[in-house]
């Protein structure tokens, strides 16, 4: 980031900035540090987008084809007709304001176009002007807007300042979800060729390699290996996972952030001790080697595209369930999409714990549980040894993921899982966490160097309310089950609450993990000393 | 100006029915032919909007949870925030409809010293909206006495209990102070929030006029400029019964309360007034959070490009073998 960043006290001063002319002027300041950059065409020509081509969002000419404005109508019209969601939003909104300061970029920004009702306004005043009589007769009186080069610049801007996180959607009295409309802006914007690189690219490596960081087989068998002997070193007890084994009872999918990634190493760490301390027969899969999706972030179509892989490799390898890793988009794509998108999965069966003897009815016809489920089941029937005084130097706070909270519901099994590993678990304010949760300010495929200071204002509502228990409760660990939140929240935590750390859910479980076999640890999967045993390395 | 242009459509529309009425004589056009277009319009623009929301598929199953899931059987579902079966919906969406569950979790951010932002409550438009709606509804219903003979006993109560408060003759109804305040309310509130007024539209504007002009002219014939009820009566049942009279001795301020009441119902399903239908028919409320027990079916379900593994293999090839990594045909 080569700009530099306004302190924590200037950046928190914000005030509401209406533009003196009305938001219907569509003229975007393209700050920097505010937005993403385009993509690189090569990795659009792999995934065969149309309009590949080389564009700067800071530019005059954005090489638009010249029949852009059509295809984006008719991309419009099209998507009226596909999405009842998209129609029925389109319509009911009465502007009641409630989701206005709901959202992190407002409250972060105050740039009235982050209210959610505003960021649908873009588009709906687009719909107006172009399928409404109304909106035809009346012109800027019912709220309708031509659609201008500006107005696409401005949707490129604004829809790439949500992070889908489905916040205001709780609040709005008809369930308007702001997720929706963004999802199909960008869709509209990827048809004329205005994706943003971290989408695209990490889409184009997932869609080769089957995963988003575009790590061959050999890659991840050494990952792998690494982390095997990692964990033997701290715990003296040696793991065999294996990878693209047929005939194993389960596939374990993650994201591949989880084995490349910091701090979502240490959660991997915590996976393997407990997959192996259960003896669960499962299986990597160096192709599915990647639940994250950023094709959500796209398109439906590219979505569709990149999951596929799951069920596919869960139908070659011959198993009968599957089990998923933390992460919250991910899941957000396998618990509302992929059975539509790529079911049935009737070459599986219903997911039972060979452990609890516990059958996971809730996943009934996609056949895949997380992990969370999982381990909270097997805590529940004391299937675990856990001595949670190894987690004593951690003053924990759980960060619900937007996506595990609003569009899933996994709210008690990593509380339940994390008092049982924890003795020290404090909540943050009531309005911040559960259903109400404050998105990191980089989902969605937000989280760039670039794009720093928009996801640091986005990050004030979390940041503030982690600071809240820092110094009430000395907070200094804030546990998530998402791998964007473990990227990106690190930095938020350093701008707004320095010295609270992030970390999984089952890192905290793999340190508490009394394995059989192990020797004394000494230290926690982080390799720092473990409470009392400071002293002990001579 | 959005505000002045909704005001001012509303008081030429007043002056329309004025001097429509009081001096070129066209009761026929407004007792008449008027309601009968505005009910068409009503009738026919509800149907083709349901109708043109119900056509488009729902593809995804995308609820808003706002609670637990159901999943392991020790944890505590949250069935009215994240409902798992049709009958737990029903209940989501009746606390959405008759109480405005999602409204009332309202919360206003404040900036506090030390970087900070607190959430208060903040029930006002919850409570205003709410009060709003229902009294609205009250009135509507005690309308209906006008088309009925005799009147069922049920109304009469509803209207005693209404009129509880017997300050003057006739009796003053709460419903009809409450409409009026909650109304005044709401408009203060757009027009005060710097934020609300931002985004506010004409069309945010003219429904609130609109309905401010039948609540006051209503009230006004009711305490002021009162009108022989006989003649009302005998208007009402002739239009619902398709033979319309034009009986004497309505008073000019009932043409202006009927004209404006019709008025509303030409717009309403032109006009985000036809949230009442949208809300029912909202696919992040009114679907039930079992995505991975049931599979939801997409009707549009694309054929895309996929990678298969054999492609990736293929690939590979080399570099799984050399890692050591089984192959499919192995």
């Amino acid at each position: 980031m080569a700009e530099k960043l306004p302190k924590p006290s200037e950046m928190a001063q914000v005030e509401f900035k209406p533009q003196p002319q009305g938001w219907m002027d569509p003229k975007v300041q393209f700050h920097k540090g505010t937005f993403n950059y385009g993509f690189n065409p090569r990795s659009a020509e792999y995934l065969d987008l149309p309009n590949p081509r080389k564009w700067n969002p800071t530019a005059e000419d954005w090489h638009l084809p010249p029949n852009w404005k059509e295809i984006i109508l008719d991309g419009l019209r099209d998507r009226l007709q596909r999405f009842r969601s998209l129609q029925v939003f389109m319509d009911i909104c009465v502007r009641c304001g409630a989701c206005a300061d709901k959202c992190h970029y407002f409250i972060g920004s105050g740039d009235p176009k982050n209210m959610p009702v505003l960021r649908a306004e873009l588009l709906r005043s687009v719909y107006r002007k172009d399928f409404t009589t109304a909106g035809k007769l009346m012109g800027k009186m019912a709220g309708a807007r031509e659609l201008t080069v500006d107005v696409l610049k401005e949707w490129f801007y604004y829809f790439h300042q949500c992070t889908e996180c489905r916040r205001c959607s709780v609040f709005c009295p008809y369930g308007i979800d702001t997720a929706e409309i963004t999802i199909i802006a960008r869709e509209l914007l990827n048809l004329v060729g205005l994706g943003i690189d971290w989408i695209v690219t990490p889409a184009a490596n997932c869609f080769r390699t089957g995963n988003h960081l575009g790590i061959q087989p050999h890659g991840f068998k050494d990952s792998v290996e690494f982390a095997v002997d990692d964990l033997e070193e701290i715990t003296g007890v040696r793991v065999e996972p294996s990878i693209n084994r047929k005939g194993a009872e389960a596939l374990f999918v993650m994201p591949s952030a989880d084995y490349f990634g910091d701090p979502h190493y240490f959660g991997f760490l915590g996976y393997l001790a407990l997959l192996h301390e259960v003896g669960l027969d499962y299986t990597f899969s160096a192709f599915a080697s990647e639940g994250g999706n950023f094709g959500l972030f796209h398109s439906n179509e590219m979505m569709k595209r990149l999951n596929a892989k799951i069920y596919e490799e869960a139908k070659r390898l011959k198993v009968k369930w599957i089990l998923g890793g933390e992460c919250g988009h991910m899941w957000r794509v396998l618990h509302q999409y992929m059975d539509t998108m790529n079911g049935p999965a009737d070459f599986l069966e219903v997911p039972r714990s060979p452990i609890t003897g516990t059958v996971f009815d809730n996943a009934r016809s996609t056949k895949m549980v997380h992990i969370c489920e999982f381990t909270a089941d097997l805590l529940y029937h004391n299937k675990l040894k856990i001595d949670p005084s190894r987690n004593d130097d951690f003053r924990v706070t759980f960060h619900d993921s937007c996506n595990t909270a609003r569009a899933m519901g996994i709210l008690e099994e990593p509380r339940y899982i994390i008092n049982k590993v924890c003795n020290y678990f404090y909540e943050m304010p009531e309005n911040t966490i559960r259903e109400q949760t404050f998105c990191c300010g980089s989902g969605s495929g937000l989280g760039t160097d670039e794009n720093l200071e928009m996801r640091l204002r986005g990050g004030l509502p979390r940041g503030s309310a982690v600071k809240f228990v820092r110094e009430k409760h000395n907070v200094n660990t804030l546990a998530c089950i998402c791998a964007i939140d473990k990227a990106t929240l690190p930095a938020v935590m350093d701008y707004w609450a320095p010295g609270v750390q992030v970390c999984g859910v089952h890192e905290l479980v793999g340190n508490a993990l009394i394995m059989r076999g192990e020797k004394a640890r000494a230290t926690n999967l982080r390799g720092e000393p473990l409470p009392g045993k400071e002293q002990t390395d001579e | 100006m959005r505000i002045l242009f909704s005001l001012a459509a509303v008081l030429a529309l007043l002056l329309v029915a004025y001097v429509g009425v009081a001096a070129a004589g066209g009761s026929y056009f407004f007792l008449v032919v008027f309601p009968y277009l505005a009910l068409a319009a009503f009738f026919i623009g509800i149907i083709y909007r349901i109708l043109k929301w119900a056509g488009a598929p729902v593809p995804f199953h995308i609820p808003t949870t706002c609670g637990q899931q159901k999943s392991l059987g020790w944890i505590k579902p949250a069935k009215l925030e994240a409902p798992s079966t049709t009958w737990q919906v029903i209940g989501r969406m009746a606390l959405e409809i008759l109480l405005f569950r999602s409204l009332f979790r309202n919360t206003k951010a404040e900036r506090v010293p030390g970087e900070k932002v607190v959430y208060g409550s903040c029930k006002w438009l919850w409570a205003a909206g709410l009060a709003f709606h229902w009294s609205f509804l009250i009135v509507f219903i005690r309308h209906l006495r006008l088309f009925l003979e005799p009147i069922p006993q049920a109304m009469i109560w509803l209207e005693n209990l209404d009129g509880f408060f017997q300050v003057s003759v006739p009796g003053v109804l709460i419903t009809d102070i409450i409409l009026l305040s909650a109304i005044t309310f709401l408009f203060l509130r757009r027009i005060f929030s710097r934020q609300i007024r931002y985004i506010s539209l004409a069309a945010d504007y003219f429904p609130l006029f609109l309905i401010f002009g039948i609540a006051a002219t209503g009230v006004l014939m009711r305490h002021f400029f009162k009108v022989d009820l006989k003649a009302v009566k005998q208007f009402a049942i002739g239009l619902v019964s398709f033979s319309p009279l034009q009986p004497e001795g309505l008073g000019i301020i009932f043409y202006l309360h009927i004209f404006l009441v019709f008025v509303l119902i030409a717009y309403f399903p032109f006009s985000k007034l036809m949230h009442i239908g949208g809300i029912f028919l909202s696919p992040t409320r009114n679907l039930a959070n079992n995505s991975r027990a049931v599979r939801h079916i997409n009707l549009w379900n694309p054929k895309v490009k996929m990678h298969s593994y054999q492609e990736w293999e293929d690939e590979f090839h080399d570099l799984i073998i050399g890692a050591g990594l089984p192959l499919d045909k192995e």
